[in-house]
């Protein structure tokens, strides 16, 4: 079969399996976390993965060294897995009888990374839009949600996976409100199986501040100027969020009282209420200060969680930042300052500014094809100022805060979920090498795209 | 538009370049304790490089600065040779002329933009050298230029003329024009299937050939012992001279491909007509032809794993570059991007962990391998006596993800140097900050 067909098809089955989960959906649509026993899992059904009962497997990783990103490293210990959880880290742990034993000596044992904004399941291949499902047409679209569409085959999950990528938030963009992400473990059979979160977060995209990219042919940095209309977008919110309020007061007084008029299904409204009532933060896209601080203040008002996303000039509002106790999400940083006069670092330096003043940090691919690169944009930000421990930490503790899965996810702690890395040398390293993952306790198959084509056509041999 | 990309250049250039700094050693300048990568001749622990009049005098340690020379103390950093970016665009006022499938006459050497800042971003990568080149829009695009990105001086010192002459060839999914909408009433543009732009590029080698044989046979005729008194020579075509070069040898091929089939019936065109292909560009499954691509002796510049932004690019895999290399093709990692072109250190560094190369081999992947690519290996590539003084000064292992470059000299001259951006930085910001400042750019 042509490359082509292969792909056709690859993208029928994406769509007739879309088709499914939305139909799912409907039916669990408000179902909140997906709790799979333990800490997400251990004997529930929804833990049975082909291995069957590979949850129940006792497991122990000895004579490694532990980066545990909280607490103190340790320098040679062991970590025992089991019913999906560490059930037992440090140096004097013993080994249960009939554990499996990894020996781990001269390896390093990471919790698994988190991409805190990633396309994974939704851009598979950018310029076939047959495969991007991403990006809703229109403005307002706070009723469309990432899970529901998330393609869990995606040939990228296995590649970002492979370099030590265990959790993403999946991420819609574009239009003001562009729906509500999932925050996924990337491993799993189903999407709803792989979900933490099924609703992560809102999304609200504030104005861009042109420039930056630097794709084919780029290199016109200076012609961004800094678009300061966000306040105006701000402000339609405001009126939309006040709708959504009335509506519900007057859908809820109906409900009492049947004499009352029941106010037409209102879909925006509807699935706006959940982020005015807390059940989930805005992630805003907000890139130039004046913005940033219009945001600031906008969350305030509204009384919203947020995360903020992007943050480009955040290096010039670190301070407020820091007093709301806003987390920012950095963008990728493969990117050109959008503002030139920020100086030829700014999209380098910023996170290391910000945290100096006390924002809480963490990165994101902001790709599908890339996620696996999430710990060099890490190390990136750490050759510009940021320090090396903060971006460990950006990667692992502080996006399993910002997303409120602390307490399963992001440290080797016992108790939390067997998220476990095992690598040869730093994992922020680019030439550092992820020799064992584990996700909620089961060991992840590493082999991807990349290696089945390579093994594949390493059979060829010469035919000349 | 035009005034405000000067204005922003002219404060780029203030805020990047203090006045006079970028010329002011004269070619001349020594480097000395750091960790020397030569790429081509080892490691140094503790060395110094000297470059005197624009060319290394000296590799080695314990040298002596002559008098008047600028010493710049790389204690703790690495030194490497210039990086050099095989296949990019940046630093032109034009990429394509799409107007036309066949366009061997639209030689971007003619439209080089000296004022663009992808210059300057480049420099902050450490990159010395570009080959800049015509797009991907047609079968056979415009001829290339190999530039150095010297900042601030005009577009002909730009030229590094020593460089092999190059003609851009295109084929896939660009050329077919398969991603574009066509505009109401617009025809689709031939060639619009791989079969076309195979047999576009054959018809215009066969016109070729033909238009040298009508000037032999002219030439010949012109000078027998009594000529026709109604010789007339052969109309002057400058799309089919450009291609005669290519016949004769005088210029090779630079040709943007993704798939196996397409670069395999390019090779046999190449065969066919008797031209020389220097390097497959892009190129993500030149995996599945290594072994043909090694003994038609063909080099590939590729992305170490930007991949799946389209269907051709879809079986791209991140080990492709090593494992090329590791079959004995000539491979260098290029940006094609004004972006990525900062960064090409990181993306070599990656063939560490997807292909087993070594920290030397990796860096020879942006260094040495895209000078011989680019015919210049006699003068840089590599931190060699005799060869061009272009430098980096890396904080860390250029091969570490934590690394940065701090410093890039081109010919003995620095053109970019972090330490004095970052000091006047601060005393900007300091003198902002002071009661009374004037402010400044933060």
């Amino acid at each position: 079969m042509t490359a082509r067909g292969r792909v056709i098809i690859a993208a029928l089955l994406a769509a007739a399996v879309a088709s499914a989960a939305a139909s799912a959906a409907d039916a669990a649509a408000e179902a909140g976390p997906a709790r799979r026993g333990g800490a997400d899992g251990a004997a529930g059904a929804g833990g049975v993965r082909g291995a069957g009962g590979a949850d129940a497997k006792v497991a122990a990783i000895t004579n490694v060294r532990i980066v545990p990103v909280v607490g103190a490293e340790v320098a040679s210990g062991t970590i025992v897995i089991e019913g999906g959880l560490i059930a037992g880290i440090g140096a004097g742990v013993a080994v249960p009888a009939g554990a499996e034993v990894v020996d781990g000596t001269g390896l390093r044992a990471y919790p698994g990374m988190i991409d805190s904004y990633s396309q994974l399941g939704l851009v598979e291949i950018s310029g076939v839009a047959a495969t991007v499902d991403n990006r809703e047409t229109g403005r307002i679209n706070p009723q469309v949600r990432a899970l529901e569409a998330v393609r869990y085959d995606s040939m990228h999950i296995p590649i970002a996976r492979s370099n030590g990528v265990t959790a993403a938030v999946v991420a819609p963009s574009g239009g003001v409100i562009s729906g509500v992400s999932c925050l996924l473990r990337l491993d799993g059979w189903t999407n709803r199986e792989m979900a933490v979160k099924p609703m992560a977060a809102m999304h609200i995209e504030l104005p861009g501040l042109g420039g930056g990219r630097g794709g084919f042919a780029a290199g016109r940095m200076g012609a961004g100027t800094a678009r300061v209309d966000g306040p105006g977008i701000l402000a339609e919110l405001k009126a939309l969020f006040a709708a959504a309020r009335a509506y519900e007061k007057r859908r809820d007084a109906a409900a009492k009282d049947a004499r009352l008029p029941l106010p037409e299904f209102d879909e925006t409204s509807e699935a706006l209420l959940p982020l005015l009532k807390g059940e989930m933060p805005a992630m805003i896209s907000v890139h130039g200060e004046r913005d940033i601080r219009a945001a600031i203040a906008f969350v305030r008002d509204e009384g919203l969680g947020a995360v903020f996303y992007g943050v480009e000039q955040g290096f010039k509002a670190a301070g407020e930042l820091a007093a709301a106790g806003i987390p920012v999400v950095l963008g990728s940083l493969y990117d050109l300052p959008p503002v030139w006069e920020d100086g030829y670092d700014a999209v380098f330096r910023n996170a290391g500014v910000m945290a100096k003043a006390g924002v809480k940090v963490a990165f994101s691919s902001s790709s599908s094809s890339l996620a696996k690169d999430l710990p060099y944009h890490a190390a990136k930000a750490a050759a510009f100022g940021l320090d090396r421990a903060e971006a460990l930490r950006a990667v692992t503790i502080n996006p399993a805060e910002i997303f409120g899965v602390a307490d399963r996810m992001g440290s080797l702690e016992k108790g939390k979920a067997a998220n476990i890395v095992l690598a040869d040398n730093d994992i922020l390293e680019l030439r550092t090498k992820i020799v064992r993952v584990w996700i909620d306790g089961r060991e992840c198959d590493l082999s991807n795209r990349y290696t089945e084509l390579l093994e594949k056509f390493k059979k060829k041999g010469s035919n000349l | 538009m035009k005034k405000t990309v000067a204005l922003v250049a002219l404060v780029a250039l203030a805020a990047i370049l203090p006045p006079a700094a970028a010329f002011a050693d004269g070619g001349s300048i020594l480097v000395k304790n750091g960790t020397v990568l030569t790429v081509t001749k080892g490691v140094i622990p503790r060395g110094d490089v000297l470059v005197v009049g624009g060319v290394i005098k000296a590799v080695g340690e314990n040298v002596a600065a002559p008098p008047g020379v600028r010493v710049v103390d790389a204690a703790g950093r690495y030194v490497l040779p210039g990086i050099i970016d095989s296949h990019t665009h940046i630093a032109l006022a034009g990429t394509n002329e799409g107007a036309d499938a066949i366009t061997p006459e639209a030689d971007v050497g003619s439209v080089i933009n000296a004022d663009d800042t992808a210059i300057l971003t480049a420099l902050s990568g450490g990159v010395t050298m570009v080959h800049t080149m015509h797009g991907s829009a047609n079968p056979i695009g415009g001829a290339n230029v190999v530039i150095k990105t010297k900042w601030g001086r005009p577009s002909e010192e730009l030229v590094v003329t020593e460089a092999l002459p190059t003609l851009k060839f295109a084929l896939g999914e660009n050329v077919k024009q398969s991603n574009r909408a066509l505009q109401p009433g617009q025809a689709q543009r031939y060639p619009a299937t791989r079969m076309g732009a195979n047999a576009i590029i054959r018809r215009e080698f066969e016109r070729a050939r033909n238009y040298m044989a009508q000037w032999d046979r002219y030439r010949k005729a012109a000078a027998a012992k009594n000529p026709a008194a109604n010789l007339v020579p052969p109309r002057k075509d400058l799309r089919l001279e450009v291609l005669a070069e290519m016949l004769r040898g005088e210029r090779v091929a630079r040709c943007h491909s993704y798939q196996a089939t397409e670069s395999l019936e390019f090779m046999e065109l190449a065969k066919e007509f008797g031209f020389k292909i220097q390097c497959f560009e892009h190129m993500w499954e030149g995996y599945k032809i290594a072994d043909e691509l090694r003994a038609a002796g063909i080099g590939i510049s590729v992305f170490a794993d930007f991949w799946a932004y389209k269907m051709e690019a879809a079986e791209g895999i991140a080990e492709m570059a090593g494992y090329c290399h590791n079959k004995g093709i000539l491979v260098s990692i290029n940006s094609d991007s004004g972006e990525r072109i900062r960064r090409l250190f990181n993306d070599a560094a990656k063939t560490m962990k997807y292909g087993g190369l070594s920290e030397d081999e990796a860096l020879r992947l942006v260094t040495i391998n895209p000078a011989i690519q680019l015919g210049v290996d006699r003068i840089v590539g590599s931190l060699e006596v005799g060869k061009q003084g272009d430098i980096a000064v890396f904080s860390e292992h250029p091969m570490s993800a934590y690394t940065r470059c701090d410093m890039t000299i081109i010919e003995g001259d620095v053109y970019f140097d972090r330490d004095a951006l970052v000091k006047e930085r601060e005393e900007s910001a300091a003198k902002a900050a002071a009661p009374g400042g004037e402010g400044g750019v933060s």
